[in-house]
């Protein structure tokens, strides 16, 4: 237990660094590897919690797809950051503002690891118990995922799919904009 | 110390939360708001995950043997919510594609620039 937390300190310590580097660094593409190293990190952190399936799509999705996709955009559109001379006085007051309203509210919150927080006490137990007899499969995330909440997963590949042809319809009409443009310019030369 | 140790996840969640929301606000880079957007997101998997956790517990796949398991419905919601947080990061990406296309910078400041000069 002792040994558990404080390897969750040092690795959320890290993050938070990764995370405050993420704001400073101006080339993006530096930004782009950090925020994969963040999504690692993150990963790590989810294995210590005993969330391992979490963990696994951290890894892939966090670290793996975002990255390479946001490389792939930065491809294009070239790593430099402008730097902005939009005054960050009135933000970091927003944002300090809102921290400290939301540490407020972590003195209520239950101690870290408490067994008897509310959060384990109400439908969690039954799910532990029963989920084998019901389902006859030992990951219970697993089994709460695919079977009980099958649905909803249905409902998810469903918000992909949207995602997907969203991103397929805005870039593939790019081809026939440019040649409406090409178009159009070789009529203003003739 | 004990009060660190039982609240510096909540702290380091909330920290995240805000560094995201500034990038989120405070930056006019278009790639670099959608990386506050994942920081945002991804505090938010932070703060679930470490309500699931039983000090003590084992992750919750059932064997001989064990009694005490971690809660497993939290991390069924951040499961769903990592796969659909992708889905928005890549359609925001493809949005900063076209923008470029169309504009030729990915800079908050100058697009605005740009559409004063259109307008006049």
């Amino acid at each position: 237990m002792s040994l558990e937390i404080y390897i969750d300190l040092i690795l959320v310590i890290f993050l938070a660094i990764t995370g405050i580097a993420v704001i400073y660094v101006r080339n993006l593409f530096a930004v782009a590897m950090l925020s994969g190293i963040y999504s690692l990190l993150m990963a790590s952190i989810f294995v210590v919690l005993d969330a391992v399936d979490v963990a696994f799509t951290e890894a892939a999705v966090g670290a793996g797809i975002s990255t390479i996709l946001m490389l792939g955009v930065l491809a294009i559109t070239g790593n430099r950051e402008k730097v902005s001379n939009k005054s960050p006085i009135l933000p970091l007051l927003i944002v300090i503002c809102t921290g400290a309203l939301l540490v407020y509210g972590t003195w209520d919150l239950p101690i870290f690891g408490d067994p008897n927080a509310p959060v384990h006490t109400h439908v969690a137990p039954e799910y532990i118990a029963n989920t084998y007899k019901h389902t006859g499969m030992p990951n219970i995330v697993t089994a709460v995922l695919a079977s009980y909440r099958g649905y909803d997963t249905l409902g998810e590949v469903g918000v992909i799919f949207t995602a997907g042809v969203g991103v397929l319809l805005l870039l593939s009409r790019r081809k026939t904009t440019n040649k409406l443009n090409q178009k159009s310019k070789s009529e203003d030369q003739s | 110390m004990d009060l660190i140790l039982s609240h510096i996840n909540y702290w380091v969640a909330i920290a995240l939360m805000m560094i995201g929301f500034y990038a989120l606000i405070a930056r006019g880079n278009l790639i670099k708001t959608i990386i506050g957007l994942n920081i945002f997101q991804a505090s938010v998997f932070l703060l679930y995950i470490t309500f699931g956790k039983v000090s003590g517990g084992t992750a919750p796949i059932l064997q001989k043997n064990t009694e005490l398991y971690s809660n497993p419905l939290p991390h069924v919601l951040i499961l769903t919510a990592i796969v659909v947080g992708v889905a928005t990061t890549s359609l925001g990406l493809a949005l900063v594609v076209k923008i470029y296309e169309s504009y030729g910078t990915i800079e908050e400041d100058e697009i605005a620039k740009l559409d004063a000069q259109e307008e006049n």
